[in-house]
């Protein structure tokens, strides 16, 4: 008996794999052909190439005139400032490198949309929180022109509002900064139509400040500032314990989730600047390239041979189940945005030659069932049975590494325990049910070739 | 039925284990002395771990990608090279040997240019040293994961056979990436991310090798009590040998393609054969011999 899930389980993953490989194809465009909506890595496409300054002499300043960082440790720092909010932005296979004394270079492979990624790494998110002056007004100092009108008193600056542009005049001193923050995230204001807002919640040491501040200076206006900004400046009405607040600002829902994304991943110590930016052409030369591609198809049509000639027509029905295996692979891989580079093909064929392992242990084993004296069916069913566990403990031990170096792992690691997991997972399943169904499906026969 | 294993081999592998120790043990000293030099930094690192320089080179007239790096010749067969669109500029990323100096580089890229590509000229090079790809950080983060997954792996195999076989798979799993490592590091390969990638993988394959001969001890074990052990891992490790080759032999053919026609990851593919041939040979001479010489100095319940 054919067993009816895998059949329908086989039809959905291969609709499923063709949608996310030809979105195209299922609205009537065939424009694309064969080519698989996959994401290209740096080598094989090129992207958009950052060169960046890090203004090492602009870093804040204690009371004695010297910088607060050391001007290399604050490269180092704003390196891995700029990887987490690459990664939390969801581009993969970015590269990331220190140039000289102050630079850092950060190449992203075929970027779609440059301006908001330079936005999201530049902007230093410096947040501070501080008073709004109660007793001095801006209209003394600027006119509506923004045009100077008096020297600033000593102690004060001005800011102006993020929405209205309106100047403000604000006490220099911070009473907290973002560093206190532990959770930055968006959330929707349920009095004000849902719009988008900043949830944060503090540190432990941010909660005791937060509530001693508040406090202090019940029913005046608290300035949010954000690398010199206000976004709001909400009046305190009382106390505020529990170390959680929210930043308004009529923020679109994505300049929410991108300036929530900056306050988690840290202020940078220094401003950046893009000194150069490029598009960049592929690592990897058009000839290289191709080569590769040609290495991948013929690896695998060599171990598609090897296993035909070796067991005959159970091998070429684990050819079949083989072609399924990298129809889902390739599918499972676009729909989770992965991007492929030369090592990640390279992956995909020894993915291929794994799973054809399987087949391999499957096969011997129904051999020896045979050479015992069992029947086909008997024999089949043995070796499916028996293999069964061997398989699947020998699949769970790779998945174990594939998630451990997921949930360690960063850059190319991280992409490798993608590829490796979807692969093992999917060739459990292609070589333990989707060949056995086919099995299943031919005749009962009182000979097998293998 | 075709076959590239006789039907019966009854081959003495546990009887000779001891020369499979000695030769294991040859090859992980040959791995600690790797991380020995790597950790001096005496081993030769790719631009993603040592950093190098990067350089900008401006031509004169357009040229390809590819006639330029035929043009660069040996010294630069380790680059990146990326041609910047809309115009003669192209970037490199060169690993740099311990001493020479960036304006050297700067100069050799440039006279290979003249000697290569014949009515070109490179008018213009920028050369500034840069810091690894993969910093300190990421480094630790992934020997971190390594190790969990290790003992991930060890308690998974201990929970499903036992622990004698959990600490064999151990065993024979660092063991295959020492050995691998030793081999690529010693005889001087470059160590990139590439290297490394292969060493995480032929440790995911090695385990699976290591688990089909356990497998079929532990099914033997149970139907054979009363024999002595070492007689059923043997028996065991020769019924399960044609799947051991078979298996190793066309992930073996995946890679020797590889090898041969994709240049860039010619290192990588090199660790693989590498790593398969030594991770088939641990699962008969190290993953099982530990567990029989574990057994014979605390015999353990069956």
């Amino acid at each position: 008996m054919v067993k009816r899930w895998v059949v329908i389980v086989t039809i959905l993953l291969t609709g499923f794999s063709l949608w996310k490989l030809y979105p195209g194809w299922f609205k009537g465009d065939f424009s694309a052909g064969m080519k698989p909506a996959l994401n290209l890595g740096l080598d094989l496409q090129g992207g958009t190439y950052l060169k960046y300054e890090v203004e090492t002499d602009q870093i804040p300043k204690d009371e004695n005139g010297k910088p607060k960082v050391d001007p290399r440790e604050a490269l180092d720092r704003a390196l891995e400032i700029i990887r987490n909010r690459v990664d939390s932005m969801g581009l993969k296979e970015p590269l990331i490198q220190r140039e000289g004394d102050k630079y850092v270079v950060v190449q992203l492979p075929g970027d779609k949309d440059p301006e908001r990624t330079q936005s999201v790494i530049g902007s230093t998110a410096q947040l501070a929180f501080k008073l709004v002056s109660d007793r001095y007004k801006s209209l003394d100092y600027v006119d509506a022109e923004g045009n100077t009108r008096a020297k600033l008193p000593e102690g004060i600056e001005l800011l102006r509002d993020r929405k209205t542009r309106e100047p403000m005049l604000v006490e220099s001193r911070t009473l907290m900064t973002g560093d206190m923050l532990a959770k930055a995230m968006v959330d929707f204001n349920s009095s004000q139509f849902g719009q988008p807002v900043i949830a944060f919640e503090l540190t432990k040491d941010g909660e005791g400040l937060f509530a001693a501040i508040t406090e202090e200076n019940v029913q005046r206006r608290l300035a949010i500032v954000l690398d010199g900004v206000v976004q709001s400046a909400p009046v305190i009405k009382s106390r505020i314990g529990g170390g959680r607040g929210v930043i308004e600002g009529s923020f679109t829902v994505e300049e929410a989730k991108d300036l929530a994304l900056v306050l988690r991943s840290g202020a940078l110590p220094a401003p950046l600047k893009v000194v150069n930016k490029y598009v960049v052409g592929p690592t990897l030369g058009a000839d290289t390239i191709r080569a590769g591609l040609m290495a991948a198809l013929l690896g695998t049509l060599a171990v598609l041979v090897y296993i035909a000639f070796y067991y005959r027509l159970s091998g070429a029905i684990a050819d079949v189940a083989l072609v399924f295996n990298l129809v889902f692979l390739l599918g499972a891989l676009a729909a989770f945005g992965a991007t492929l580079t030369l090592p990640g093909i390279a992956g995909i064929v020894l993915t291929m030659g794994m799973s054809v392992d399987s087949n391999v242990i499957i096969f011997e084993r129904i051999r020896e069932e045979l050479k015992l004296g069992k029947t086909v069916r008997a024999a089949i069913d043995a070796g499916y049975e028996h293999a069964f566990w061997t398989i699947f403990d020998s699949h769970v031990t790779s998945l174990i590494t594939a998630l451990v170096l997921f949930q360690f792992g960063t850059g190319p690691i991280k992409g490798f325990a993608v590829t490796l997991s979807l692969g093992v997972s999917i060739s459990m399943f292609t070589a333990l049910f989707v060949s056995k169904a086919i099995f299943d499906a031919r005749r009962a026969s009182d000979t097998l070739s293998i | 039925m075709f076959s590239l294993i006789p039907n019966k081999t009854n081959f003495d592998f546990v009887g000779k284990r001891y020369i499979g120790f000695a030769v294991s043990g040859a090859l992980v000293a040959l791995g600690l002395y790797a991380i020995v030099l790597l950790s001096l930094g005496k081993a030769k690192l790719g631009v993603d771990f040592g950093g190098g320089a990067n350089l900008t080179l401006s031509l004169k007239q357009p040229a390809e990608v590819l006639a330029l790096r035929q043009a660069l010749g040996a010294d630069f067969a380790q680059a990146d090279i990326q041609k910047v669109e809309g115009g003669n500029q192209f970037l490199l990323r060169v690993p740099v040997a311990n001493g020479e100096s960036t304006d050297a580089l700067g100069a050799s890229a440039k006279a290979s240019v003249a000697k290569g590509l014949p009515g070109n000229e490179v008018t213009e090079v920028g050369v500034e040293y840069v810091g690894p790809a993969v910093s300190k950080q990421l480094w630790q983060q992934a020997i971190w994961a390594m190790a969990v997954s290790l003992l991930g792996i060890m308690l998974y195999i201990a929970f499903r056979f036992d622990s004698r076989f959990g600490v064999g798979a151990l065993v024979a799993t660092l063991h295959d990436v020492l050995a691998v490592l030793g081999i690529m590091v010693v005889f001087g390969h470059e160590f990139s991310l590439l290297v490394v990638t292969a060493l995480l993988t032929l440790a995911g394959y090695s385990l699976t090798d290591t688990v089909v001969v356990f497998d079929r001890i532990r099914e033997n074990l149970k139907a054979r009590r009363t024999e002595p052990m070492e007689k059923v891992v043997n028996d065991s490790i020769n019924e399960t040998l044609s799947r051991t080759i078979n298996t190793s032999m066309t992930f073996l053919i995946t890679v020797v393609v590889l090898y041969f026609w994709v240049h860039v990851v010619r290192d990588m593919a090199l660790a693989l054969i590498l790593g398969v041939i030594v991770g088939t040979y641990s699962s008969i001479f190290v993953a099982s011999p530990v567990v029989v010489e574990w057994n014979l100095r605390s015999p353990a319940k069956r």
